[in-house]
């Protein structure tokens, strides 16, 4: 599904990313946690392909084709969806009216029809009871007057109507509380198939409960330094990062 | 990458996609302007003698005048002597059916994608379609007649109904009001005229398309609505232009009168052709647009300006009556180099009377969009209330937004209030709708489109939909 080789990434002229090589199989999640700094959106933005993000080296495959190769809109339509750690608000944008546009889009590049408003509708009402969404939030203005919460909920939601072969989650667990996460992660669990890839980035361990991944990797330096089960990230729980990136030292000298 | 800023500018490359001629003999009149030229006019359209006077009066009035240039807009200085001041297609025919109009000018119509038999068959919309200077087709006009609705060219109201055009023309706009003003008054060519009799809610919108389409010549539309005690009417004015190399003077006066308890809505379309992207052959677009609303009676201006190099432009609400209401929705786009200085006059005179302005100014390329807006509340005007919104978006950093509200205020029971805005198009912002699978394009017309909103739901159904296809095109090319 995804083959990330050797990666290496800046911005604004420094070096972020430092090699990264990661591989993720069809119907796999994987949790990529690191400390702050480490790289981890970046690494999303970069699979995203978000334009102050310069790739220096390497490369990535995804679904045969190379992924750096394509318009950020072009990997969307390919399958490849971000749910952002900070969405931004559209004001006057109606939420349902982005997500239509944006379904058709895929729906045409993969030569499907596009869907009426009367399809789009019953879609997204089942969707919505998957995330436990207020029915108001669809006809609000993209992410405008949404709660931290709300707005990572929206995210979820709309990979639900996207239904994306990879799904990029970044930080989706920051600013959540206890209540909120657990719907979130149960949206993120009813969407996992043997067809379907994630890679969930976080920093705490709390999100990897509910959304518990086949693979866990950690960040530090741009490079991935461990990378285990999911075991991994509760000993990474208990004793923090510094015990890997003492570890990992001599790799990166 | 493509959403770096200094590519935001790739995109506003398009060429102005209705840009094309039509090739019909025109009967013009040499350049020039002198009291001859006036009384030619005049005589070419065998009016009567009250309206000749009144023309002379205003061309009088215009010679003592000097062109305003206080407007934040700036053009080489037009040469009045330059431009002929009179243009109609010569073959006029006398029309039965649409099928009668010149193949030339159906297909011109067609172009633009506003086929009038489409129109009458399908939209339910009575056009009356001003090229260049003469209306050349009529549709509808047994329907509103069983109405008692007059809706007709500006001459043959003159010619049907003169006593109804000699009481209301000038009593909004007068003839000596402003320079523009004045010498449209002088030599306006032709245009429309709507009177909506008494009680009668006009069933359907009434509809015109101008064009300019004669070389060198200046376009002087008059139009004058008049809605009795309780009528009702909503009219659309739509325009176009095709591509120019010289710059193209208009200066439309547009008058409504809204008697008591009368509403008029008024919805215009304007996409002039605005210049290429060096500003180079646009169209000059100096309108004065009021309308004048007595007791219980509502003016609603709604507008969508996206042409013209220069737009100079102040749709206005004379509240007369007490407790009359008016509206003013706008939103005008500059790109490249076009120039528009835009905005309306709420004049409160009568008590309780209430008045709202939201203006959305969009700015790309090296555009300069100035917002300016007079709330004046006169001294009668007791328990007046003004709401003003005035919102700026940038897309891009070589471009300009501008407000300049003015408010004067005459007594201590009213309320105002002022809000603004300038925003930019974030690149966040695109970047998140190309991650849902957006082109850039239809992702800053999205954006574009929710900012105007509140502008576009105010306008009637078919044309809001125009309205939106329009400013993706005139947005075309500004970001990349």
């Amino acid at each position: 599904m995804l083959e990330i080789h050797n990666l290496h990434a800046a911005a604004g002229g420094r070096a972020i990313l430092k090699g990264i090589n990661l591989t993720v199989n069809r119907g796999e999640v994987h949790a990529i946690m690191g400390p702050n700094g480490s790289g981890k959106s970046t690494l999303a933005g970069v699979l995203a392909g978000r334009g102050e993000l310069e790739v220096t080296d390497g490369g990535v495959t995804f679904q045969g084709q190379d992924l750096l190769d394509l318009e950020p809109e072009e990997r969307a339509r390919a399958g490849v969806f971000l749910a952002f750690q900070y969405p931004v608000e559209i004001p006057g944008v109606n939420n349902a009216y982005l997500l239509k546009a944006g379904l058709n889009e895929g729906r045409k590049a993969r030569g499907e029809t596009e869907l009426d408003a009367m399809d789009f509708m019953a879609l997204i009402r089942d969707r919505m009871k998957l995330l436990e969404m207020d029915d108001a939030l669809l006809n609000r203005p993209v992410n405008e007057g949404f709660s931290g919460g709300e707005k990572k909920r929206n995210e979820i939601f709309q990979m639900a109507v996207l239904e994306p072969a990879l799904a990029i989650l970044d930080e989706t667990d920051s600013g959540l509380d206890i209540d909120a996460l657990k719907t979130v992660a149960a949206g993120v669990n009813a969407l996992r198939n043997s067809e379907r890839s994630m890679v969930v980035i976080t920093h705490y361990q709390r999100l990897l409960n509910y959304i518990v991944p086949d693979s866990v990797h950690v960040l530090s330096g741009g490079r991935i330094v461990k990378s285990g089960g999911k075991e991994l990230a509760l000993e990474l729980e208990k004793k923090g990062y510094g015990w890997i990136e003492t570890e990992s030292a001599p790799a990166t000298a | 990458m493509s959403t770096a800023p200094e590519t935001l500018e790739e995109l506003a490359k398009q060429e102005y996609k209705y840009g094309f001629v039509t090739d019909v003999e025109t009967d013009s009149i040499p350049v020039g302007l002198s009291e001859d030229v006036v009384r030619l006019i005049s005589a070419k359209k065998e009016e009567p003698d009250w309206l000749l006077e009144w023309r002379l009066k205003a061309f009088r009035v215009w010679t003592t005048m000097v062109e305003p240039n206080w407007h934040n807009v700036e053009y080489s200085p037009i040469d009045y002597q330059a431009i002929s001041y009179y243009a109609a297609p010569k073959k006029k025919p006398e029309l039965q059916s649409l099928d009668e109009v010149d193949p030339e000018v159906r297909a011109t119509f067609d172009k633009l994608g506003i086929s009038l038999d489409e129109q009458k068959r399908l939209s339910g919309v009575a056009v009356d379609a001003v090229f260049d200077s003469v209306s050349v087709a009529t549709t509808f006009k047994d329907t509103l007649a069983n109405l008692g609705i007059i809706f007709c060219s500006f001459s043959e109201a003159v010619r049907e109904h003169p006593d109804l055009v000699r009481q209301y023309l000038g009593s909004v706009v007068p003839h000596s009001d402003n320079f523009f003003a004045a010498l449209n008054s002088a030599v306006f060519s032709d245009g429309s005229f709507a009177y909506i009799p008494k009680g009668v809610k006009c069933p359907m919108e009434l509809s015109t398309y101008f064009r300019i389409n004669a070389a060198n010549t200046g376009q002087f539309e008059r139009t004058l609505l008049v809605a009795d005690e309780g009528a009702e009417v909503s009219y659309l004015e739509g325009c176009t232009a095709p591509q120019r190399d010289e710059n193209q003077l208009h200066a439309a006066v547009v008058e409504l009168v809204a008697l008591d308890a009368a509403t008029i809505k008024y919805s215009t379309v304007q996409n002039w052709y605005p210049g290429d992207e060096n500003g180079k052959g646009g169209i000059y677009n100096f309108v004065t647009k009021r309308g004048k609303a007595l007791a219980n009676a509502k003016v609603t201006w709604t507008q969508v300006e996206t042409g013209s190099a220069i737009t100079w432009k102040y749709p206005s609400c004379i509240l007369q009556g007490d407790n009359s209401v008016g509206e003013f929705y706008s939103v005008a786009v500059t790109n490249n180099r076009q120039q528009a200085d835009t905005g309306t006059k709420m004049v409160h005179l009568g008590k309780n009377t209430r008045s709202t302005i939201i203006s959305k100014g969009i700015s790309a390329g090296r555009g300069q969009n100035t917002y300016r807006g007079l709330v004046r509340i006169g001294k009668g005007a007791r328990g007046a209330r003004n709401f003003s919104q005035c919102d700026s978006l940038l897309i891009g950093d070589r471009c300009g937004a501008h407000t300049f509200p003015y408010l004067e205020v005459k007594n201590t029971s009213s309320q105002v209030e002022h809000e603004a805005s300038t925003s930019k198009i974030g690149e966040d912002q695109i970047f998140y709708c190309r991650q849902r699978g957006l082109s850039t394009e239809d992702a800053v017309n999205l954006i574009v489109n929710g900012f105007c909103k509140e502008v576009f739901r105010e306008l009637p159904m078919e044309f809001a939909v125009e309205a939106q296809k329009l400013l993706g095109v005139s947005l075309e090319g500004s970001v990349g």
